[in-house]
């Protein structure tokens, strides 16, 4: 692969060019689901190709290509040059790039347990058991089950001399429970919708999650919330545990943090930001006890935005978002940092694939845990608790949020008194963090996986991670998707 | 990729897959090229092109199936990928409901290949960009957005004798024209790029955020709203997964219990058509079967529903032509939408409100509530206040919690159907609707 990126870059040599970079990629994937005691979905993939990345004429060329022979790759090169010199029709200031080092390196992700030296068989065998222990539930009208492996390796090569070598494995497992009733359907997954947790492991995330132990509590929560009352609506105290905690830092602070969505590049899809360059150290974004990083770094966890170096060959930082409530730093790529006049970029630049442009992602971006304890945080006189998300919209500019989740629960002097079903909340989002009364500590904390982050033109998909504990926060709009 | 090409790949499959003791076997390859240019700031910003075809063995081995994908097309990467199929598939479980492959069949062509479109250069695509973004700066604007021309195919092939094949080209134009305080928005689908234009395009994108320049914020709550194509496409386009006989057998569909019902207005008519002129796509479904015409909803009544092979073997029916690639969770759901229009138009619909929202487009669109089918999201890019019939002004935009049950009960006009392109539904023939009642929770602060 070294030989296929070196050569990817000898393709864009020539007059105007004043950086190139190339990204050969081999990705390997399994993917087995259950559903009502069969298998559902049993598959696997690979897909290699090589990406190239060249700036001439001051502008931005990228051509990608699965023809892996050398006319394949030369051809891939022109092509790049041609759509880089094409894009000086449209040109306003000629891209300029934070100082980079040149970097050699090789680095693999902690993984204990190979998931592709596990067997489709044995796989199945563990999920078809959860099945049936779901199943087991009257009531439950569809139990699916799912385990998702991949593998990845990409070689970076680039204009600076670097070399970078790094493989990813991550892995994702969870099931779900559908009860279909009277004209009401109700779901609850486990340990998270959409698919379960996911993290930068081997199959060692699939041992410990404990999925048949959670199955029976799981299938008679999604029963039981047909006769659960409805979301009361109004304001209350709101206590999220940690996974719906994760999404809304994804959508309230991950994404309006990309400082290319903050200077108008994906105004006309994804959006853009409330945040300015100049709210810099200055924007209350919530309140003093609310601390943020991004941190990509191998010490902060298995989260979906851990590696060594990011798409341009810049090394995994942690960086503040929000320290003491107050919003410190964006997130970055050396051509957004360097029209900011920042020195460095913190690293934040991956594509999903290699036919893909790298792009501005979240890394792991992460609530670090507070000093209360797990009773603390619940020691309302009467709030709501929310599990488990079922519905997250934000508007283009990530100011206004509503969240549904799959099950609440009323909360009076901090104790639960009776099951809801259809809980949402809604809110803005400084106003939001702003109103953060109690975070817990440490050992409530868990670094989410969010695999299906959408965003850039053609779409891309990334894995990102987001740490967070339970937490309470004061006098929240509750249950207006359900208003009159 | 020519056809003749994909034979010769399959001949090599089915060769592979014999040499491993197995005769059933399917192929799926798909791929093509695609490329877009983005802009931003009236500046080009990202300009990229990618080239990729995968090919996808599914072998049929005492009931059992499953699935291995590669993009590696040379002698080697065939012979894995058949060994990766079969091995896996050794080792699933058995399928009761699994269904033999499917047999040849007649195809109706649908042609929607031009060789202009698969030839567009980027600098014709840098050129066009940027006369678009001319007439959004010359507007004191700034234009965001992309440009985007490409072809695919699709060849379906297994050892039954099935050889389903389709190309064709595609290309989009989609432009953000934002003023201070103020956006606007159109875009544009089609499969020969000479039906777009990129500067009527923009054109309308930079009228819209000049209507709508300091937004007033009115109160939320239910008005009646006049939504124009693409704001109708992404939101009824979140419906149609539950019009498919796996869904409702699964208990997820919010037609449990509706089939024959009349659960919209009168005014509600719509198909499902492969091959209706302003579609696009292959006129076959994953398993290669021809996809049928379905009227889905006739006088507001639901009618008819999609159904795989899988699904169809069980209930004793035909199936449709609208399965996904086996094996898979969510079974069939109609992709050709074409909801029938009436004879009014955006403008009239405007010239009798007397108090609404016109509404260019809607984001984020998430279900709130499985079966009454409530949905939330926001207005987007050209939000704006009608009063006694006109244009009054720009508002803030509205966050909305909709059942599209409720919607579709509301309409009170109709406009004559257009091929409509979102960003939250496939692209699908659909009229702009005045709706009344329409359900705005919230309102953000731009």
């Amino acid at each position: 692969m070294n030989d296929l990126a070196l050569a990817a870059l000898d393709s864009v040599t020539g007059p105007g060019v004043s950086y190139a970079d190339a990204r050969a990629v081999e990705i390997r994937g399994r993917e087995i689901t259950t559903k009502n005691g069969r298998a559902g979905h049993v598959s696997s993939s690979e897909s290699a190709g090589i990406g190239i990345r060249v700036l001439a004429s001051g502008c931005w060329g990228f051509a990608a290509t699965d023809n892996l022979s050398k006319e394949g790759i030369q051809a891939a090169g022109a092509l790049a040059l041609r759509i880089a010199h094409a894009s000086a029709e449209a040109r306003k200031d000629k891209v300029s790039l934070a100082p980079e080092d040149k970097v050699e390196a090789t680095w693999a992700s902690p993984c204990r347990i190979d998931p592709f030296s596990i067997s489709v068989d044995r796989n199945l065998d563990t999920l078809l058991a959860v099945d049936r222990e779901v199943r087991r539930q009257p009531g439950v009208s569809l139990a699916e089950t799912c385990m998702v492996f991949e593998r990845r390796r990409q070689v970076f090569a680039s204009t600076l001399g670097s070399l970078i070598d790094q493989t990813r494995y991550t892995t994702g497992a969870g099931f779900s429970a559908l009860s279909y009733k009277d004209g009401d359907i109700q779901k609850r997954s486990y340990p998270n919708s959409f698919g379960g947790q996911y993290q930068l492991k081997g199959y060692e995330l699939v041992e410990e999650l404990r999925l048949l132990e959670n199955a029976p509590r799981v299938a008679e929560e999604a029963v039981a919330l047909h006769q659960a009352d409805q979301c009361p609506e109004g304001e209350f105290d709101l206590i999220l545990d940690s996974s719906q905690l994760g999404l809304q830092i994804h959508e309230s602070i991950g994404h309006p943090i990309e400082l290319d969505r903050v200077l108008g590049s994906e105004a006309n899809y994804a959006g853009m930001s409330f945040l300015t360059v100049e709210d810099l150290g200055r924007l209350r974004y919530g309140s003093d006890i609310v601390n943020v990083v991004c941190d990509a770094r191998q010490q902060h966890g298995p989260g979906l935005g851990t590696f060594a170096f990011d798409d341009e060959g810049v090394p995994a930082q942690c960086s503040d978002v929000i320290r003491n409530g107050v919003f410190m730093g964006f997130m970055t790529s050396r051509e957004t940092a360097a029209s900011v006049g920042r020195k460095r970029s913190n690293g934040c630049m991956r594509a999903d694939g290699w036919e893909r442009l790298p792009l501005i992602r979240m890394t792991n971006v992460s609530l670090e845990p507070g000093a209360q304890s797990l009773e603390e945080v619940f020691d309302a006189d009467h709030g709501i608790y929310m599990e488990t998300n079922r519905s997250w919209s934000i508007d283009d500019k990530r100011y206004n949020f509503q969240f549904g989740c799959e099950i609440g629960w009323e909360i009076r002097h901090g104790k639960r008194v009776r099951m809801l079903k259809n809980p949402s909340y809604s809110g803005i989002t400084t106003e939001f963090w702003n109103r953060c009364a109690a975070i817990a500590g440490p050992k409530h904390w868990t670094l989410w996986g969010v695999p299906n982050c959408g965003k850039g033109q053609p779409e891309q998909v990334m894995g990102t991670g987001h740490g967070a504990s339970p937490a309470r926060f004061r006098n929240v709009r509750i249950g207006s998707a359900y208003g009159a | 990729m020519e056809r003749e090409t994909c034979r010769r790949i399959f001949s090599q499959v089915v060769h592979a897959a014999r040499a491993l003791g197995v005769t059933e076997v399917e192929a799926l390859l798909a791929g093509g090229e695609d490329a877009l240019t983005r802009f931003a700031n009236n500046a080009i910003h990202q300009n990229v092109s990618a080239r990729d075809v995968d090919l996808s063995v599914r072998p049929v081995i005492d009931g059992r199936t499953a699935r291995a994908t590669t993009n590696r097309l040379d002698a080697e990467g065939i012979r894995n990928v058949v060994a990766e199929a079969v091995a896996i598939t050794r080792l699933t479980a058995p399928d009761p409901d699994l269904q033999p492959l499917a047999g040849p069949a007649e195809y109706q062509p649908a042609e929607r290949w031009f060789e202009a479109t698969a030839q567009v250069t980027p600098r014709e695509r840098a050129l066009a960009v940027a006369e678009a973004i001319r007439v959004v700066e010359g507007a004191g604007q700034t234009a965001a957005g992309i440009y985007s021309t490409g072809d695919s195919f699709l060849a379906a092939l297994n050892s039954r004798g099935l050889s389903a094949w389709h190309r064709e080209t595609m290309a989009r134009f989609s432009i953000t024209a934002m003023a201070a305080g103020s956006s606007g928005w159109a875009k544009a689908s089609a499969c020969y790029h000479g039906d777009l234009d990129p500067v009527q395009l923009a054109a309308a994108a930079s009228g819209k955020a000049a209507a709508s320049q300091a937004p007033r914020e009115i109160p939320p709550g239910r008005y009646t709203v006049i939504l124009e194509p693409a704001a109708v496409l992404d939101l009824a386009g979140q419906m149609f997964g539950d019009f498919s006989a796996t869904a409702i057998r699964d208990g997820r569909s919010f037609l449990n219990d509706r089939i024959g019902r009349k659960v919209f207005g009168q005014n509600i008519d719509i198909l499902d058509d492969a091959h209706h002129p302003l579609q696009s796509g292959p006129p076959f479904d994953g398993e290669g079967v021809p996809r049928q015409p379905l009227t889905l909803v006739e006088g507001g009544v639901i009618k008819e529903i999609a159904y795989s092979r899988q699904a169809a073997a069980p209930a004793g029916v035909a199936p449709t032509g609208h399965g996904f690639p086996l094996p898979n969770e969510l079974g069939e759901a109609p992709l050709n939408i074409v909801i029938a229009g009436g004879d009014s138009t955006v403008e009239e619909m405007v010239a009798s409100t007397e108090r609404g929202i016109l509404v260019t487009r809607l984001w984020y669109i998430r279900e709130v509530d499985p079966y009454q089918k409530v949905f939330t999201g926001m207005t987007r890019d050209g939000t704006f206040l009608v009063e006694a019939g006109r244009i009054a002004a720009g508002v803030r935009n509205f966050r909305f919690n909709q059942s599209l049950i409720e919607m579709l009960s509301n309409v009170e006009a109709l406009s004559r159907p257009v091929r409509a392109s979102g960003e939250e539904s496939s692209d699908m023939v659909v009229p702009a609707m005045k709706v009344r009642d329409f359900h705005f929770t919230e309102v953000t602060r731009f």
